[in-house]
């Protein structure tokens, strides 16, 4: 990471006209994207942004990197294939909860267990905006939207529970206003080396305005949402709460402390490396609990990329390029000019 | 032409000029590894060759069963042979099953040896014979030799003490002794053969094989099978000089695209997921990591296809290798290929459609699917190879094209191409012309890189690589402007960048060669008008017309999207055009449409490919 960053966050905004909707929270996203860009040292041309189709994939236009919006759900394909090729680029995936786990569910499984060397931004907004407010894979049983008027019966999927189940090294949560932590999270995502997963909620004020407020925004209930950090007792509510294990039930409950004293309460010291831990806090419904944020997973394993071009390199080792030896290998016979047939 | 091997007084049997063989039996028989072995010592033999491997879709079909027959047909000889023949001279019917399948192909007073070791009740039941065939009328009007294959292997093997099953499985190489016999071939390469790819499973196995092939090889040379067969030669064919190796169009395929990515100067990326009958393209490139390939095995056709324009964008040459139905999967991702203008190979091994269709079978009806099958007005350049030989140019082909107009290409095969294996003169690669790649990395002295800037004449647009500095910029499948590069919804500027798109493609017309005759004159009464793997049999159909005759020509097109410029000119210098296709009429259809004439269709769509005698007769019909 450079000390000095060479570029300022200026640098990193193109000078193309934003077209979300005002108060969208994808704009305080970007801000921030393009904040982190210019703290960790990132350079323009060596960044690349990669998107689908919906809201959030309109995200490259507006970064002064390399930029390539795509189709529908498959950024995660035109990813590897730019990441294979050249693996010195700096790869963001910009996707949301219909792009990148509905149409692009398929992709975002095998992107997350190959482990490719990239940073995914999932803008989860509970609902299809660009298409108009039909129900998203990721919205609340009961939804009503145009396409389910009378309230969706489906039940939603956990991004983040997705990503664990589907083998991904990295994960992390945040929302799109936490402009204190946010900038934490992407830099954390940035030095992780493999793929990694950012689950971001995102309010779109249009068709789906306050899902997130009982823990984004100033409505936020204070016991509603959880900060982890690596190493610390996990703690909530101004740490009046605390979280334990209970060894009959093998789940989490909520503990009472009192005055911060965590004596003898068996409170759980967050190990992001611990997947099993991971699953708990997922897992926790939230209600009862609040919503777990910050880095839930990360246990670093090798990157894709590295693994493919160690095995091209080791199988290319000592073997000439040679194309007319190529062309001539394997049970060959000459016909010659003059010569008579051979049985003649 | 096919002469007759069998049942002719000595003075007579004078050497055939060609021979068609076919090898027919259970899926589980090694039919197809038996037939690749004479293939190669018939190329070693100098003949020239044609082959048509014939199998079931299913792995492994219940034994015995007519659905699980599989087959290999050989043409071979010692003139210039572009069809794997007819009806088959021989036929060598590993079981019932596989008799009655390939009967009725068989020319009338053929050969045929027959297992009767495999005649039992049960296969002959499972066949649905009533009664067994080699006993009574029933093949009267063929030659038949009844040996007992099963039995003399058994006998042959019986000294390495083999379990019965794994002494079955010697039955094929016992009858490609006899038959490497009949045609006075050398053992030798096949034995070497069985040594290297059968060592590693234990010696016993390997002797086994080879005490097969010994015995059959010796049954010829000594039992009294008759008078039905006899130890025939087929002189050498008359072939230029040259260094000649046998290959498949899956080999020639990768070996093309290999070749013109290294003529590019491009590292070679590609995408794929598996798919019948594409998959040896695959395979074949995940071997040759030292010509800087880079081969990923997707998650699905889409996958695939995004994974190698990511590749073109970042770079390097991106490939992706299917057949009909992931072609179809990958539609959406080849019209962003074309509005992102990147250069793209994409190859389409044909197979019988529509759906899953006929996967083992060949079929040419992807063309409509290739010429427009995408949203939007989304032009391409397609081309079509119509042997194995032929694939290795026009994979090149298409890596220049895709390289040098910033492009998506599609390359027709299919499935007879990817699996038939023909001798190959192998070329010298300095006979090519490299055409290598210019990446543009200029900064604009003032503003901003427009990446739609085009070079006036081709139309192409620049190809800049992530990575270079003071060329930021973002693409992708909205339409942008012209004259920036940035998202417009401008209507004038869509009806510009439609027809710069259109303009960029058909102005490939004058970077292509003009089309010529493969066969006969720039005019006259009738053309016969093929493309892709139809060429030999069109090629013999019309040699065969000529020699009786008959005014007609054959034009091959592999330039099928722009098409040559002079095409029209040259179909409306004959007074009727035939356009014998795997379909119901494709090629007919665009020509029709561009050029205003009246092409006649004439098509099968059996998932087997034409017979040379079927083209005759439908050019008879065509002149009368």
């Amino acid at each position: 990471m450079n000390a000095l960053p060479q570029f300022t966050p200026a640098d990193f905004a193109s000078d193309q006209e934003v077209r979300w909707c005002p108060g969208c929270g994808d704009y305080s996203i970007l801000k921030t994207v393009q904040r982190t860009l210019a703290q960790i040292g990132a350079r323009p041309e060596n960044t690349v942004c990669v998107s689908g189709i919906g809201c959030s994939s309109r995200f490259p236009y507006y970064v002064e990197t390399y930029g390539y919006h795509t189709i529908h759900g498959r950024a995660p394909a035109i990813a590897t294939g730019v990441k294979l090729a050249n693996p010195a680029l700096d790869v963001w995936i910009v996707t949301g909860d219909g792009d990148g786990l509905s149409i692009g569910g398929n992709h975002m499984l095998h992107l997350l267990r190959r482990n490719l060397d990239c940073q995914v931004l999932l803008f989860n907004n509970e609902i299809y905006g660009l298409t108009k407010g039909q129900y998203s894979p990721t919205s609340r049983s009961g939804t009503r939207s145009p396409s389910t008027p009378f309230g969706s019966v489906e039940s939603p999927i956990s991004p983040c529970g997705f990503a664990l189940g589907s083998g991904a090294r990295f994960i992390a949560r945040g929302y799109d206003i936490a402009q204190a932590k946010l900038p934490d999270l992407l830099q954390r995502a940035y030095q992780h080396k493999g793929t990694s997963f950012v689950e971001i909620y995102t309010n779109c004020i249009v068709y789906n305005d306050g899902a997130f407020q009982n823990f984004a925004g100033k409505k936020a209930v204070p016991d509603a949402l959880l900060w982890l950090e690596h190493g610390k007792p996990i703690l909530f509510d101004k740490g009046a709460k605390g979280l334990r294990l209970n060894r009959n039930s093998l789940a989490l409950e909520v503990v009472a402390v009192s005055d911060g004293n965590v004596e003898g309460l068996d409170i759980l010291v967050h190990d992001e490396t611990s997947k099993t831990m991971a699953q708990l806090l997922l897992d926790m419904p939230f209600g009862d609990f609040p919503i777990a944020l910050g880095v839930i997973y990360c246990n670093p394993a090798p990157a894709f990329e590295t693994a493919v071009i160690e095995q091209n390199t080791k199988a290319a080792a000592g073997k000439k390029r040679d194309l007319n030896a190529l062309l001539r290998k394997g049970d060959t016979w000459s016909v010659e000019a003059d010569a008579p047939p051979p049985d003649a | 032409m096919t002469i007759a091997l069998v049942n002719k007084p000595a003075a007579e049997r004078a050497a055939p000029e060609a021979v068609v063989m076919r090898f027919a039996g259970d899926s589980g028989d090694g039919i197809q590894l038996t037939g690749g072995q004479f293939t190669l010592s018939t190329a070693l033999a100098g003949n020239d060759l044609a082959t048509f491997p014939d199998f079931p879709a299913e792995i492994r079909a219940p034994q015995g069963t007519t659905f699980g027959v599989s087959a290999f047909q050989i043409n071979f000889g010692s003139t210039s042979i572009d069809t794997a023949g007819d009806a088959p001279d021989v036929l060598m019917a590993m079981n019932p099953a596989a008799l009655k399948v390939n009967l009725p192909a068989l020319r009338l007073g053929g050969l045929i040896i027959a297992d009767t070791g495999a005649f039992d009740e049960r296969n002959l039941e499972k066949a649905g014979y009533k009664e067994n065939p080699l006993e009574g009328a029933a093949l009267a009007k063929y030659q038949v030799v009844p040996l007992d294959i099963t039995r003399l292997t058994l006998e042959a093997v019986k000294p390495l003490g083999l379990g019965n099953r794994d002494a079955l499985r010697c039955k094929a190489m016992w009858a490609l002794g006899l038959t490497l016999w009949m045609f006075d071939r050398d053992r030798g390469p096949l034995i070497e053969y069985l040594k290297t790819k059968f060592g590693a499973k234990g010696d016993k196995l390997v002797e086994a094989n080879i005490a097969a092939l010994n015995a059959g090889h010796a049954y010829g040379e000594t039992a009294e099978i008759g008078q039905q067969v006899r130890q025939l030669r087929v002189p050498p064919a008359e072939m230029p000089p040259g260094l000649y190796r046998t290959v498949t169009g899956g080999e020639t395929i990768a070996l093309g695209l290999v070749a013109g990515s290294q003529l590019a100067g491009l590292p070679l990326f590609l995408g794929s997921y598996p798919i019948t009958p594409a998959s040896p393209i695959l395979h074949q490139l995940s071997k040759l990591k030292e010509y800087d390939v880079t081969t990923f095995q997707a998650e699905d056709e889409i996958a695939a296809i995004c994974s190698a324009i990511g590749a073109s964008y970042a770079g390097q040459l991106g490939v992706t290798s299917s057949s009909g139905p992931g072609i179809a999967l990958k539609g959406e991702a080849l019209g962003l290929a074309i509005i992102s203008e990147l250069p793209l190979v994409v190859v389409n091994c044909q197979r019988g459609g529509p759906s899953t269709g006929l996967p083992t079978k060949t079929e040419q009806s992807d063309l409509y699917q290739a010429v427009y099958g995408r949203n939007g007005d989304a032009p391409l350049v397609v081309l079509a190879s119509r042997s194995p030989s032929d694939c290795f140019e026009v994979a090149m082909e298409a890596v220049r094209l895709a390289v040098q107009f910033m492009t998506p290409v599609m390359l027709l095969t299919d499935g007879y191409i990817a699996n038939a294996a023909e001798p190959w003169r192998v070329p010298d690669m300095s006979a090519y012309q490299p055409f290598p790649t210019t990446f543009f990395d200029e900064v604009p002295a003032e503003g901003k890189i427009n990446p739609y800037l085009r070079d006036p004449e081709t139309l192409k647009r620049v190809w800049i690589k992530p990575g270079t500095a003071g060329l930021t910029h973002r693409i992708g499948g909205i339409e942008k402007s012209f004259s920036t590069g940035e998202i417009s919804y401008e209507p004038a500027n869509h009806q510009k960048m439609t027809d710069t798109r259109k303009a960029k493609i058909d102005g490939i017309a004058n970077h292509i060669p003009e089309q010529e005759v493969s066969l006969g004159t720039a005019s006259g009464k009738l053309a016969v008008v093929g493309w892709g793997s139809t060429f030999g049999p069109i090629q013999q159909g019309v040699r065969r017309a000529r020699a009786r005759g008959a005014d007609v020509s054959h034009i091959h097109i592999r330039h099928l999207w722009p098409l040559p410029r002079n095409l029209g000119t040259l179909l409306r210098s004959y007074e009727r055009v035939l356009v014998p296709e795997m379909n119901t009429g494709q090629l007919k259809t665009v020509l029709r449409d561009q050029f205003l004439i009246d092409a006649k269709p004439f098509n099968k769509v059996s998932g087997q490919p034409f017979m040379i005698a079927e083209i005759e007769a439908a050019i008879e019909q065509a002149l009368a």
